[in-house]
């Protein structure tokens, strides 16, 4: 028996990749299963992965490796004086995908556009509530509602948006997964055949790759667009085997059983580097983690104090312990990686002597605080209470009493917005768009007091700083005010940053074409197997 | 015989509505809002936030909401989830197969190998092959099933590569499902090399499974067995000069089993809950990755429908048991 299935295993592993090499199949360990494939209905990343870049496309894309907006299914684009009109040119010609389900009679315009942002805007669109209970988090999350007054078509190859103020990161937004651009004609056939949510689950788009099926939590399959409108695809099927768990996930990579996985375990990633039949690719994450004090309650109201304990935070010890050494010390709050990263600022130096000393010329004695630790391992924080553990250890050693507290995910995520909360508390965020507005205004910002801004930190001239930016349309003006708004940070320091993770892909050699996105995202339409 | 199956019925509707009381309470008990988990660190304006609690019904009240649910369920609407938006029963339909064939295959090597290897414990007591499968029984009741599964994949798959690592069948194999249950459809596709597949990949993931319920079903047989051979009635069996194999076979072993199917019926339920962690190891489409899953999404219909779907079949099970026992044991019937 034993030798019947080791037989039948080295015959279908011959025969996979015989069938692989000649139909140039590339298998992606992917480390979950999609909610949907409506792009715009979830948050997830593993959605995104599974949806909106396999399948569709959006009026401007993120340059491969870059944060960058570049034309997409937009060729051109203008933009009026006062910032509020955005007037853009669609591609010629683009051809929606066709399926076993679906055949497509024109090409894109821009009813599809209007369809596709409307949905979500709108509350009393059509296809607002075609699933009940659908939320449209993303687009509401970056504030799309309030945000458009208008989406509206000029001819068949333009659309115009017109906004009720100027958003410098508008572009950015619209090259986000949320706002993938979806096929009119194909939503009213649903529409005629009673059928709208099977938008959900069989989807068109006009992507890189075509859907061809999927079995829950096991396996999603695409094929070649082979009308695809940008550079054709070098493999000709995509299969996502969803394979949970990390340690599993780089069994199957060692074993040939897929090219390429994502996240994997910081304690695997040292063998992995030393496997000849495996590449590791590296690139900072375009993430922060932070400890926010609350700046409204004594003594953390007080910058001395602050940048007192600022500087009683090891924070290569929190890299070393936490990420095996996969992560980078932060001293700014928005990644090196990101443009407008403020290069001359100074982080506070390790110094437990000194802190010591701007502890008590403050005037604070036997301070007493609590350290919230996340209960959740994130990309930004795989172990909340361990980084923890090591600030309580060192604030012990400035005469700093820590507790360390830590609630179910969705308390802590509630209970730590509060404005009057006592302590400090360890977060993160994963930017959205490559925008520094995404950081600075969105976790810093006065508006963000009492939500996202978990230092209930409200400074006038930071404020005025990134809300300008904001609105500016000149990104080397914008760019000069998000570094003097680093600097201001820096000086008050409502925060202690703390890390910015490395994000890690490790493949098999062979792979070619694969490009890190520093948004997170796993995309395909570039890959290479070398036969 | 019919009596008895309709007094098993009627203990099965209280039973049932007591399940789903506890399937609606419990989850809301714990703390966490499914509607701010939606958006995560991005945190949700109370007006975004009332205005989808109203939208998913959680607005109302608790007895409201949980009769409103009781009436879905007769009508064989469970719901649909609050994070992928599709109906809860057609992913359980979808996904139950998948477990079912992953605990059957369990089972059978469970049986198969946990009741002889108690019976020959039981006859050679004391021996050293008593002693030594009674230590390995005891080590497979005690292994985390994470671990016995990592460990596994990474021999087995790893280092020897006698079986694949994860998944129900090889990425190159595609058929439309028809049963559900891969063993079968592979068959059906008529796909050379399809059914091979299939079972090569369900190996590893049966015997971690199986691991637990075998050393049970070991451990239980073997002390069953024990009692019965010390009986009068098999003394005068053997004095009557019948053959050994038909002391154990026929007089023991059959009085020794009423306890031993009480253990696999019990140990269904073992398996569903061993079949939560397999599932996640090996990548195996079953329910227990989904239950899992919703538990950490605060998914509400999905929990309550899938518990609520998972006991009905754990009382099927049981009720089954109850009649073997009546088929096995004339007295009990009555």
């Amino acid at each position: 028996m034993k030798y019947k299935l080791t037989l039948a295993a080295a015959l279908l592993s011959a025969t996979f990749f015989a069938s692989a090499a000649s139909a140039k199949t590339f298998v992606y360990c992917s480390e979950g299963s999609p909610e949907g494939f409506d792009p715009g209905l979830y948050t997830a990343g593993t959605t995104f992965d599974a949806s909106a870049h396999p399948i569709y496309n959006r009026l401007l894309e993120f340059k491969p490796g870059t944060t960058q907006p570049e034309p997409g299914l937009a060729e051109s684009w203008e933009i009026s004086q006062d910032g509020t009109v955005y007037t853009f040119k669609l591609r010629q010609n683009v051809k929606f995908q066709t399926t076993d389900f679906f055949t497509p009679s024109r090409t894109l315009n821009a009813d599809d556009v209007v369809f596709s942002i409307g949905r979500q805007i709108d509350a009393k669109n059509a296809w607002n509530q075609y699933i009940p209970g659908a939320a449209w988090e993303y687009a509401a999350g970056m504030g799309f509602p309030e945000l458009i007054k208008s989406v509206e078509k000029v001819d068949d190859l333009t659309v115009k948006f017109t906004l009720n103020k100027p958003e410098a990161p508008f572009l950015a937004n619209l090259a986000m997964p949320f706002a993938s651009i979806m096929s009119k004609e194909y939503a009213d056939s649903l529409d005629t055949a009673g059928k709208k949510e099977q938008l959900n689950q069989m989807p068109v788009g006009t992507g890189p790759f075509v859907f061809v099926g999927y079995q829950q939590d096991a396996v999603i399959r695409y094929k070649k667009n082979p009308d695809y409108w940008g550079p054709a695809p070098k493999i000709d099927d995509l299969v996502f085997a969803i394979t949970t768990d990390a340690a599993v996930r780089y069994q199957k990579l060692q074993a040939g059983e897929c090219h390429l996985m994502p996240y994997p375990n910081a304690a695997d990633v040292q063998s992995m580097k030393t496997n000849p039949n495996l590449t590791v690719l590296e690139q900072e994450g375009l993430n922060v983690a932070y400890l926010a004090y609350n700046t409204t309650q004594a003594p953390f109201d007080k910058v001395e104090v602050r940048k007192a304990l600022n500087k009683a935070i090891n924070k290569k010890a929190i890299v070393d312990a936490v990420f095996q050494g996969m992560a980078t010390p932060a001293k700014n709050p928005i990644p090196p990686t990101m443009w407008s990263y403020n290069e001359s600022t100074q982080d506070d130096a390790y110094d437990l002597d000194a802190a010591k000393k701007m502890l008590a010329d403050a005037g604070v004695k036997d301070l007493s605080m609590k350290v919230w630790a996340m209960p959740v391992s994130r990309p930004y924080m795989l172990n909340a209470r361990r980084a923890a553990e090591i600030i309580q250890d060192d604030f012990a050693k400035i005469g700093v009493k820590v507790e360390i507290v830590s609630y179910e995910w969705a308390e802590y995520l509630d209970r730590s917005k509060a404005k009057d909360r006592d302590g400090a508390v360890i977060l993160g965020w994963t930017g959205d768009n490559g925008d520094p507005d995404n950081f600075l205004d969105t976790l810093l910002g006065c508006n963000a007091v009492g939500g996202n801004n978990r230092a209930q930190w409200c400074n006038k001239e930071f404020d005025d700083l990134v809300k300008k930016a904001k609105v500016a349309s000149d990104q080397s003006e914008r760019t000069k005010l998000y570094e003097q708004a680093q600097t201001v940070f820096k000086k008050e320091a409502p925060w202690a940053t703390l890390d910015h993770s490395l994000s890690v892909v490790p493949m098999r050699k062979g792979v070619t074409g694969f490009t890190q996105s520093p948004l997170g995202d796993f995309t395909f339409e570039a890959v290479d197997i070398a036969e | 015989m019919f009596g008895f199956l309709l007094r098993r019925l009627a203990v099965l509707i209280p039973t049932f509505i007591g399940v789903s009381i506890i399937a609606f309470s419990f989850i809301r008990l714990l703390p966490g809002d499914p509607v701010a988990l939606l958006s995560g660190e991005r945190v949700m304006s109370p007006e975004r936030h009332a205005l989808i609690s109203q939208q998913l019904g959680l607005d109302r009240p608790m007895v409201i909401q949980y009769l409103d649910y009781l009436g879905g369920v007769l009508t064989g609407d469970f719901g649909s989830s609050i994070v992928s938006k599709k109906p809860i029963l057609d992913q359980f339909l979808a996904l139950f197969p998948a477990t079912v064939e992953l605990s059957l295959c369990a089972i059978i090597i469970a049986v198969a190998l946990g009741i002889p290897a108690g019976v020959i414990a039981a006859i050679k007591r004391g021996s050293f092959f008593d002693q030594a499968l009674m230590g390995v029984a005891l080590v497979g009741y005690s292994m985390p099933i994470f671990w016995w599964g990592l460990l596994l994949i990474i021999f087995f798959s790893g280092i020897l590569q006698w079986f694949p690592v994860s998944g129900r069948i090889s990425l190159m194999f595609f058929f439309p499902p028809v049963t559900g249950f891969m063993l079968i459809d592979s068959l059906l596709s008529g796909q050379k090399g399809a059914f091979a597949s299939a079972l090569s990949h369900l190996a590893l993931p049966s015997i971690v499974l199986a691991t637990i319920p075998l050393a049970v079903i070991a451990r239980q047989t073997r002390s069953a067995m024990l009692e019965v051979l010390s009986e009068d009635y098999v003394r005068t069996a053997r004095a009557k000069g019948l053959s050994p194999f038909r002391v154990v076979g026929i007089h023991a072993l059959r009085n020794a089993m009423i306890p031993v199917i009480t253990t696999i019926g019990l140990q269904i339920g073992v398996m569903l809950a061993g079949a939560i962690l397999t599932e996640t190891i090996f990548s195996w489409p079953g329910i227990g990755k989904w239950m899992v899953d919703s538990v950490f999404r605060r998914d509400y219909p999905v929990i309550q429908g899938g518990l609520l779907l998972i006991a009905g079949i754990i009382m099927l099970v049981n009720l089954i048991v109850d009649l073997l026992y009546g088929l096995i044991n004339p007295r009990i019937r009555h």
